[in-house]
């Protein structure tokens, strides 16, 4: 078994069969680290010691025969998942010395069921972006070609997975920040339903769109992170109560019968042409296993770039109105007075992307333009949701493309934000909507990775699983992997 | 839907987020919040007569719970993060003079 390619479920049975030690596996992805990440830049923190003492924990937890599915597992968590006595930065100089006093769910589950973390990832700075070149801690590269973006913004996730720097990682995913990284680095990565998995200890960013999710080699990783993560949590009071599926227990069944919506507005806008071939190649193997292709109509899916772009804003605008200098994050040097603290804290602690973001979202929310804008986008988001409603009333699934292109140069799109936006074009409608989507790899484009995007009924992230291990059994896209980072 | 900000809707809305706008930064700042307006004015062609605001994706109301202590916070590490905590205060630039 090659280590550096290896999947969760692969590295289980050679745990458990004693054929190799969680410490020696952590051990090994260090060593990787060490050679690679001065490239590749995917880690913010290393948690050398802590990763090893759960390591430990974790060949004694094996030893008795208590193991999970994630026991001894090497992952990598966003670095915007609090955990305790741990920095936890959001990409931001605002918490750049930010040490978590408590542990957020996620990474709790994970941590309870044996996951052994080797760090924090790296990410646009408070989840916003779509290249990871907001960060203050410097832009991931793509280990596929290291002149390019891997995606963003769980763009250190992504990176530290695709570049063999851990087995899994956390991502989240307010607009896309899960599935156009995973595309972009040859990656299955999953943005479960609205609410399926707890926020609390996630630093937020928009809290009616934000939703964490696995970032894994196979659907099946995907499947066996997501059901260690998901649930109730009383801690978090938009958290759905419904049960749990064992996703990796409903993998298996045969696709044959199941109706895949095909929507051509995807087919129409700014994608390239040689990733629309791609696509169409990977619906036609979803079509030979059996699948039925359907037309299905999302009419409002060309007003979502702009509904997300008020509401997000006007949500991040709020959440980030917190960091104000004084209880926790950065402080200005000699505040003159209480409002200069304020200002300079918040005008020295933010980048550029985030200040624009609070000044859209606070005009959006202003007197006089919030039913104009706000309001609107609002309503405009209900109608993109009943889009959806209407589609699965007639099909299971819809797929589509991931991303407009493959993975764009280092600063290319800096200059201009509505191109990075556009980034998100196919992957914003899901998250208005609440639905689950995941993104898994459907071929190369001039040596690139690209992602076939398959969107799911309200919490029905198992078809969506069962479809992507049943296309990865046909196809070998997933298991590629990146060349080796100098 | 106005679709562009001028200097004085600037000056307004730098007020309410707290955030200065160094006047060199003036018109570029301008300039890049403008470009998310032009993208957000698509919203107008869409027909929205009679339809309600969505807020929650799933319409689900939020779960309450019950009136009852159920974790007690740590002061002292929450404090921990503060850049200047003394004796159980957040200490600020003087206010009344």
């Amino acid at each position: 078994m090659n280590l550096r390619s290896a999947t969760i479920a692969e590295l289980r049975a050679h745990l458990d069969q004693r054929k190799l030690s969680a410490v020696e596996l952590t051990d090994y992805y260090f060593e990787r680290i060490d050679r690679h990440e001065p490239t590749i830049n995917a880690y913010v923190t290393q948690l050398r010691e802590t990763a090893r003492s759960a390591a430990v924990k974790a060949d004694k937890i094996i030893a008795a025969g208590q193991a999970t599915a994630l026991t001894g597992i090497p992952i990598a968590e966003k670095d915007l998942f609090c955990i305790e006595g741990t920095k936890t930065t959001s990409g931001s100089k605002m918490l750049a010395d930010f040490e978590a006093p408590y542990t957020a769910t996620v990474s709790e589950k994970l941590a309870n069921a044996g996951a052994v973390t080797l760090g924090k990832t790296n990410m646009d700075e408070f989840a916003m972006g779509s290249s990871n070149e907001s960060s203050y801690f410097g832009p991931v590269k793509n280990p596929w070609d290291t002149s390019r973006v891997p995606g963003g913004s769980s763009g250190g996730s992504a990176a530290a997975v695709a570049a063999g720097l851990c087995v899994a990682s956390t991502g989240t995913d307010t607009g896309g920040s899960i599935r156009q990284p995973a595309a972009l680095c040859g990656l299955t990565g999953l943005k479960p339903t609205y609410g399926r998995v707890s926020r609390w200890g996630m630093i937020a960013f928009a809290s009616s769109l934000d939703q964490a999710g696995p970032m894994t080699r196979s659907a099946k990783d995907a499947a066996i992170m997501l059901e260690h993560m998901a649930g109730f949590d009383p801690r978090d009071s938009t958290c759905l109560t419904e049960a749990v599926p064992r996703y990796s227990q409903h993998l298996d069944q045969p696709i044959k019968g199941l109706r895949i919506g095909v929507c051509e507005a995807f087919f129409e806008t700014a994608l390239d042409a040689t990733v629309a071939t791609q696509i169409r190649e990977a619906l036609s193997i979803l079509e030979s296993l059996g699948a039925t292709l359907i037309d299905v109509s999302l009419p409002h899916m060309t007003a979502s770039l702009g509904a997300y772009y008020v509401i997000a804003p006007a949500e991040c605008s709020a959440n980030l109105a917190r960091f104000d200098g004084i209880r926790y994050g950065y402080r200005c040097e000699d505040p003159q007075n209480l409002q200069d603290l304020y200002t300079r804290s918040r005008g020295e602690g933010f980048g550029q992307e985030v200040k624009k973001r609070i000044l859209v979202g606070t005009f959006a929310l202003s007197a006089g333009y919030y039913d104009a804008f706000y309001g609107r986008a609002q309503k405009v988001r209900r109608l993109i949701k009943q889009d959806f409603v209407e589609a699965f009333s007639q099909v299971d699934v819809i797929a589509g493309p991931t991303t407009p292109t493959p993975a764009f140069g280092l600063g290319e799109k800096a200059k201009n934000s509505v191109d990075m936006y556009l980034q998100d074009v196919f992957t914003i409608a899901a998250s208005l909507a609440g639905v689950p989507a995941m993104s898994i790899p459907a071929g190369l484009v001039s040596g690139l990775p690209i992602g076939l995007q398959l969107i799911g009924n309200y919490l029905d992230e198992a078809t969506l699983l069962n479809v992507a291990h049943q296309f990865q059994q046909t196809t070998d896209w997933h298991t590629l992997t990146a060349p080796e980072a100098p | 839907m106005p679709t562009q900000i001028d200097e004085k809707t600037l000056s307004q809305m730098s007020t309410l987020a707290a955030l200065p706008v160094e006047p060199s930064q003036e018109q570029q700042t301008l300039a890049a919040l403008n470009e998310v307006l032009d993208l957000v004015a698509m919203l107008e062609s869409v027909d929205v007569d009679g339809v309600l605001p969505l807020a929650h994706p799933l319409e689900r109301y939020q779960q309450l719970s019950a009136d009852a202590v159920t974790e007690h916070v740590d002061r002292e590490a929450l404090s921990r993060n503060a850049p200047d905590f003394e004796a159980g205060l957040y200490f600020v630039p003087k206010v009344i003079e």
